[in-house]
C-alpha cells in the first residue's frame, strides 16, 4: 500500500509529475524509447512512428474536444492543410524541415481558427456539422487547386538534418517521437496556465464562463487554433512520413479514427490521447493477426478493411455505453487498485 | 430554339431533376426530424440506415428472387427493426447523456453499418433490379428521367401520408406530444421509451423507402452513406426540429445540387451543398423554421 505524498510548497503541488515513484518511471520510459529503435525491427519501427504521428494529433482534438467541449470532426481536413504546406515548402523552397513543419502547424490553426468562426454563434451539434462542411471544402481545394497538385497529389522528398536524409523509420523516429513528446508535454503543461483553466471552464458551460469573465470566442478561436496547429504538425510529419500527399490521404474516417482515439482513450486527459491512439493504431494490426489466423477462403484484405470499420465503430458505441471516461479511467482504476492494496476501494 | 442566349430548357430539365433528388432528400430529412424531435438525438447514420436498406431490398430481390412488392415490403420492415434495434441497445443506455455523446454513438453506428454492408456485400457498387417504367417522362417541354419523376411521385406520396398519419393518428400524437414536452407527456401517461421506439422504427422504415428509391435511380455501394451528409445539410438548413424546414430545405439543396452539378462540375456538387450549409449557419444557425432554443442558466 501506498499513501499519499507529502507537500510542502505550492511548486510541489502544482507540479506536473508531483511524486518521486512517477518522476522515477518517466525516466525509465524516456530510457525505453530511446533503445526501442536499436532492439525493434523495421516494421515495429513503422507503428511507434505512425503511433507517435497519431498521438500528436489526437492529443490537439483531446484540446478541442476533451478539454474545451468542442466536437470537431475536421481534425483530419487540418492534418491535410500541415501535410500539404510541409509537401509545398519542401518542393518548392526546400526550407529546413523544422521550419516546414512549424509553418505547417500555423496554416493549419489558421484554418482552424477559420472553421472556428462560427462557433461564434453555433456550438454543439452544430458545430460539429460545420466541421464536416470544412473538411469536405478542404478536400475540394486539395484535389482542385494546382498548388496542391490535384488528385495526383504531392510527393514529398525526405527531410534533411545536417545533409542525412530521414528517408527510413530509424532515422525518422529520432524526428517523430521527440517532436510527440515535445506536443505532450505543451499540452499537459497548458492545462495548468490560465488559458487551459479558461479552456475546462468553456467545456463545462460556456455561459457560465462567459459570467466568469472569459471571453468566449477568443478563446475558443484559441482553442480551434492550437488544436488544428498540433493536427498540422502531426499532418506535416505524417507527409515526411509516408512522403506522398493526395487528397484522399486525409478522408472523413480519419477524422472519425481520431475521434475514437480520444473517447476510446478518455476525453479530457492527456493519458487518453495516448492511451487511445496507441490502442485504436495497434487494433487494425492486431485485427490483421487475428484475420490471418482464422481459416478463411477468400482474399484476406477484403475481410479486413470491413472488419477494421465495424470494429472501429463497436469501439465508439461500446467505449460511450460502458465506459464513457475511457481507458484513461480503467488504467486509473487499475492503479488505484495496486496502491490501496490489499485494502479495497 | 434559339442558339445564343440562355437556354432555358436545359435549366429546367436540370431543376426538375434536381427537385427530384431533392425530395428524396425532404423524405429522409423528414426521417431525420422524426427522430430528432421526438429523442432529441442527432442521427449522423440516416444515410447508413438507408444504405442498409437499400441493400436489404438487393438482397431480397436479387438476391432471394422474390418479387419487387414483395422485397420493397420486406426492406422496410427488416429496416423499421433494424432502428427498434438500434435504439434499444445504442440509444435507450444513453439516455440522460449529453447530446455529443449520442451524436457520437450514431458516428460510430454509421460506421459499423458501412463495415457490415462492405463485409456482406463488399465495397463494389451494384444495380438495383429495375422495376419502375422506362418511358421517358414529358412534362411540357422538358424531358425529365422516368426513374427521377416516378421517384418523385413515391417520395410525394409517402410524404403526404406520413404528414397525415401525423396530424391523426394516436401514437404520432403521443410523439408530438413528447417532442414538446417530455415530462409532461410523462406524466399524461404516455409511455416515453416506447415513443422512443416508435420514432426510430417509423424513421427506419421511411428511410428504407428512400434508400429504395435512391439506389434504383443511381445504384447502390457502400459510399452510399455520403448521401446521408446531404441529408444533414438539409435539416440544418430548415432547422433541425421542422418538418416544414426539412421539405422546403430538401427541395432547396436538390436544387442547389442539381445546378451546381450542371453548371461547374460534378465535384462542385458536395462543395456547393456545403458552401450553402456554412452560409446557413453563420447567418440563420438554428436554420430557416427551427426553434431558436434559450439557454438558462
Amino acid at each position: 500500500m501506498r499513501i499519499g505524498a507529502a507537500k510542502e510548497s505550492y511548486e510541489a503541488d502544482a507540479a506536473l509529475f508531483d511524486t518521486r515513484a512517477q518522476r522515477g518511471w518517466l525516466v525509465v520510459l524516456a530510457a525505453a524509447l530511446a533503445a526501442f529503435p536499436f532492439v525493434a525491427d523495421e516494421y515495429w519501427l513503422y507503428l511507434a512512428c505512425l503511433i507517435a504521428i497519431n498521438i500528436a494529433s489526437a492529443t490537439g482534438l483531446n484540446i478541442l474536444t476533451g478539454y474545451t467541449g468542442l466536437v470537431s470532426l475536421g481534425q483530419a481536413a487540418f492534418m491535410g492543410l500541415g501535410a500539404y504546406t510541409v509537401a509545398i515548402l519542401e518542393t518548392t523552397l526546400g526550407t529546413p524541415f523544422v521550419l516546414n513543419l512549424l509553418a505547417g502547424g500555423v496554416v493549419a490553426a489558421l484554418g482552424g481558427i477559420v472553421v472556428g468562426i462560427p462557433s461564434l454563434r453555433v456550438k454543439g451539434l452544430y458545430l460539429a456539422i460545420s466541421t464536416i462542411a470544412a473538411s469536405v471544402i478542404a478536400h475540394f481545394l486539395f484535389a482542385n487547386l494546382t498548388l496542391t497538385g490535384g488528385t495526383s497529389g504531392l510527393s514529398v522528398p525526405p527531410a534533411r538534418l545536417f545533409g542525412v536524409a530521414l528517408d527510413t523509420s530509424f532515422r525518422l523516429y529520432w524526428l517523430i517521437v521527440p517532436v510527440a513528446a515535445l506536443m505532450l508535454l505543451a499540452a499537459a503543461n497548458l492545462f495548468r496556465t490560465r488559458i487551459g483553466r479558461a479552456f475546462i471552464a468553456i467545456r463545462d458551460r460556456d455561459i457560465s464562463a462567459e459570467v466568469l469573465g472569459i471571453p468566449l470566442l477568443r478563446y475558443k478561436l484559441m482553442s480551434f487554433g492550437l488544436s488544428s496547429f498540433y493536427a498540422g504538425v502531426a499532418g506535416g510529419l505524417w507527409a515526411y512520413f509516408f512522403r506522398v500527399v493526395t487528397p484522399e490521404s486525409f478522408p472523413l474516417i480519419m477524422s472519425i479514427f481520431f475521434l475514437a482515439a480520444i473517447i476510446v482513450g478518455g476525453m479530457g486527459t492527456i493519458l487518453g490521447s495516448i492511451l487511445g491512439a496507441v490502442f485504436m493504431t495497434l487494433v487494425p494490426e492486431l485485427l490483421k493477426l487475428v484475420v490471418g489466423w482464422l481459416p478463411l477462403s477468400t482474399d484476406m484484405g477484403l475481410v479486413l478493411s470491413p472488419v477494421r470499420t465495424i470494429v472501429f465503430g463497436a469501439l465508439i458505441v461500446g467505449f460511450l455505453i460502458f465506459e464513457p471516461h475511457g481507458l484513461a479511467e480503467i488504467w486509473r482504476r487499475v492503479r488505484r487498485y495496486f496502491h490501496l492494496w490489499p485494502f479495497r476501494t | 430554339m434559339n442558339d445564343s442566349g440562355f437556354d432555358w430548357l436545359f435549366l429546367a430539365e436540370i431543376s426538375l431533376a434536381g427537385l427530384g433528388s431533392g425530395g428524396l432528400l425532404a423524405l429522409t430529412g423528414l426521417a431525420f426530424v422524426i427522430i430528432y424531435k421526438a429523442t432529441r438525438v442527432v442521427n449522423l447514420a440516416i444515410g447508413e440506415m438507408l444504405m442498409m436498406a437499400a441493400y436489404v431490398f438487393f438482397a431480397f430481390a436479387a438476391g432471394a428472387g422474390l418479387p419487387i412488392w414483395a422485397a420493397i415490403f420486406g426492406a422496410v420492415l427488416a429496416s423499421g427493426a433494424l432502428g427498434a434495434l438500434v435504439e434499444r441497445t445504442m440509444i435507450r443506455p444513453m439516455l440522460g447523456e449529453s447530446p455529443i455523446s449520442t451524436f457520437m454513438v450514431t458516428v460510430g453506428l454509421a460506421s459499423i453499418l458501412v463495415g457490415i454492408v462492405e463485409l456482406v456485400w463488399t465495397a463494389d457498387p451494384r444495380r438495383l433490379p429495375e422495376f419502375m417504367p422506362t418511358d421517358p417522362v414529358l412534362l411540357g417541354q422538358a424531358m425529365v428521367a422516368p426513374k427521377v419523376f416516378y421517384g418523385f411521385v413515391v417520395t410525394a406520396l409517402l410524404i403526404a401520408a406520413v404528414l397525415l398519419v401525423f396530424r391523426f393518428w394516436r401514437g404520432a400524437v403521443a410523439l408530438r406530444a413528447t417532442a414538446s414536452d417530455q415530462a409532461a407527456a410523462y406524466s399524461m401517461g404516455i409511455d416515453v421509451p416506447r415513443v422512443f421506439s416508435l420514432a426510430w422504427t417509423a424513421a427506419a422504415m421511411i428511410a428504407a423507402v428512400a434508400g429504395i428509391v435512391v439506389g434504383a435511380i443511381g445504384g447502390i455501394s457502400s459510399t452510399m452513406g455520403v448521401f446521408g451528409l446531404s441529408v444533414l445539410v438539409v435539416v440544418i438548413v430548415g432547422g433541425l426540429d421542422s418538418v416544414a424546414g426539412a421539405l422546403l430545405g430538401g427541395l432547396l439543396v436538390g436544387l442547389v445540387e442539381a445546378w451546381a452539378g450542371a453548371y461547374l462540375g460534378g465535384e462542385y456538387k458536395m462543395l456547393a451543398t456545403f458552401s450553402l450549409l456554412v452560409l446557413v449557419l453563420l447567418l440563420r444557425p438554428y436554420g430557416l423554421f427551427g426553434t431558436h432554443e434559450i439557454e438558462r442558466l
